[in-house]
């Protein structure tokens, strides 16, 4: 039986993965974007990207020092058996990771601006079948957290108002979230479900495609429109604002059409770690 | 393509050095700068309004957009990433705080709002732009941790005084003849 301190154990590396390395999917995403861009200034944004993760990989650093926003995605299959507390085990683990890795203390209470670490991390838990055990972690910077919007449409609005909602976030984000970004959104659900699935989306890597034929025709129209702003790497123009953009959906409300936006830097850091053979092991992406 | 020449500043800056430079040039900085983010601002600004001065003197100086991630060993700071924090949260401060320093060089990402953009000109200060998520190719241009001011504010939000060495590229985005390169001529057109 999985042990607390192998999870927590397992989680620290997750962290430490997360931070300092990103998956294979991003990199090549920006390497892609570089050999696309015709301006100096553009090239060199992608140089200093490419640079700076090189750096960070071979001595082990945070790429950035903002370390982010933790967020737990849990698939827990519901006849496994764990015999410690879960939420308990999450946040001494992410106490172990901000001195091993180190992580910068970013976390403060809302109001007093004082440190705190009330209600964190945040979890997502997935109750699944069987006995399985699946943990992503999404590391959210502020810079592309903070252009996070919910948006309530008219029912009868449709994707034309998805796209124009999109477009008109990055286009007034502009190099705030650290473009080429990763775009998520969530259609439909609730309010606080679609901020979740626009958030879920991002731990797609950038080179699964959509399995739902009509959203992977959006994600591409909003992908080639969200290019076309010119914003380019850090704000400063170019070709490439986003480096993907990713949708998820649910049912909603006949009178409702709630859509989340949800920016992930170009330090679009994951991880995940899956239960097999009674061992959490971190799967290097 | 040959890669433009890379200007090299050493502050302090006098309005002349920073009235040379135009959009799209790079520069780096070789001496000492001084991290700011919100909590800095806004106590440089009670600071200013109740008719007392900073603890430094700014003038002619480079303030850095941003909150380290540091650790200290054997007693002594080790900075071990530090990009660039978004300027324009700091917009509602920026003119004021710029003013009060006469600092002459913002170095940050996302650039800073049309409005303060205009009001930065006028005062001769110039807006530097560092890749934001490159923050370890950031602290290995930090030469030293020269001071740590305001630490009660939290390791992120303090003022810190870093000795840097060719910090950069740097790209000049927002000059003082009107150039901007966060502006888009037609950007949103198709929507």
């Amino acid at each position: 039986m999985l042990s607390e301190i192998e999870f927590r154990k397992t989680i620290v590396e997750m962290f430490k993965r997360a931070t300092t390395t990103l998956p294979s999917d991003v990199v090549d995403a920006i390497k892609r974007s570089e050999r696309l861009e015709r301006n100096e200034i553009a090239t060199a944004q992608f140089s200093c990207m490419l640079r700076n993760l090189k750096l960070a990989h071979k001595l082990s650093r945070p790429i950035c020092q903002d370390t982010g926003i933790p967020i737990f995605f849990i698939e827990l299959g519901s006849d496994l058996n764990l015999n410690f507390d879960l939420r308990q085990a999450l946040s001494r683990a992410l106490d172990e990771a901000t001195l091993a890795v180190p992580l910068r203390r970013n976390l403060v209470d809302p109001l007093t601006r004082v440190e705190s670490l009330e209600g964190q991390p945040i979890v997502h838990i997935n109750l699944t079948k069987g006995d399985g055990l699946r943990i992503d972690l999404l590391i959210k910077g502020a810079g592309g957290e903070n252009w996070s919007r919910l948006y309530m449409l008219k029912p009868t609005e449709g994707a034309d108002a998805v796209k124009r909602v999109v477009l008109f976030t990055l286009a007034e984000a502009g190099g705030q979230p650290c473009p080429p970004t990763v775009v998520g959104i969530g259609i439909g659900g609730s309010a606080d479900a679609a901020c979740t699935l626009a958030k879920r989306a991002l731990l797609r890597p950038l080179d699964v495609g959509n399995d739902d034929p009509e959203l992977a025709e959006l994600e591409a129209q909003i992908a080639e429109a969200a290019n076309d702003l010119g914003i380019g790497p850090m704000g400063l123009g170019g070709s490439t604002t986003v480096l993907g953009v990713h949708i998820l959906r649910a049912a909603c409300h006949t009178a409702s059409l709630p859509v989340a936006i949800d920016l992930q830097c170009w330090v679009a850091r994951r991880a995940t770690a899956k239960l097999t053979g009674g061992r959490l092991e971190v799967e290097t992406p | 393509m040959t890669p433009r020449p890379i200007r090299r500043l050493k502050p302090p800056l006098d309005e002349r050095s920073v009235r040379r430079l135009k959009v799209g040039d790079f520069v780096s900085i070789t001496g000492r700068i001084f991290t700011a983010r919100d909590k800095v601002y806004d106590m440089a600004l009670q600071l200013f309004r109740g008719g007392k001065r900073m603890p430094l003197n700014m003038r002619g100086g480079v303030v850095y957009h941003c909150g380290p991630l540091a650790r200290k060993i054997r007693g002594a700071w080790q900075v071990l990433s530090a990009g660039p924090t978004t300027s324009a949260r700091l917009d509602r401060m920026q003119v004021e705080f710029v003013e009060s320093t006469g600092v002459r060089a913002l170095v940050g990402k996302g650039g800073v709002g049309e409005d303060v953009a205009r009001e930065l000109r006028r005062l001769g200060c110039v807006y530097l732009a560092f890749t934001g998520g490159a923050g370890v190719l950031a602290a290995s241009a930090v030469e030293r941790v020269e001071k740590v001011l305001w630490q009660k504010l939290g390791a992120a939000e303090a003022l810190w005084v870093l000795y840097v060495r060719n910090f950069g590229p740097l790209v000049v985005a927002i000059d003082l003849h009107g150039g901007n390169l966060y502006l888009r001529e037609g950007g949103g057109a198709k929507f």
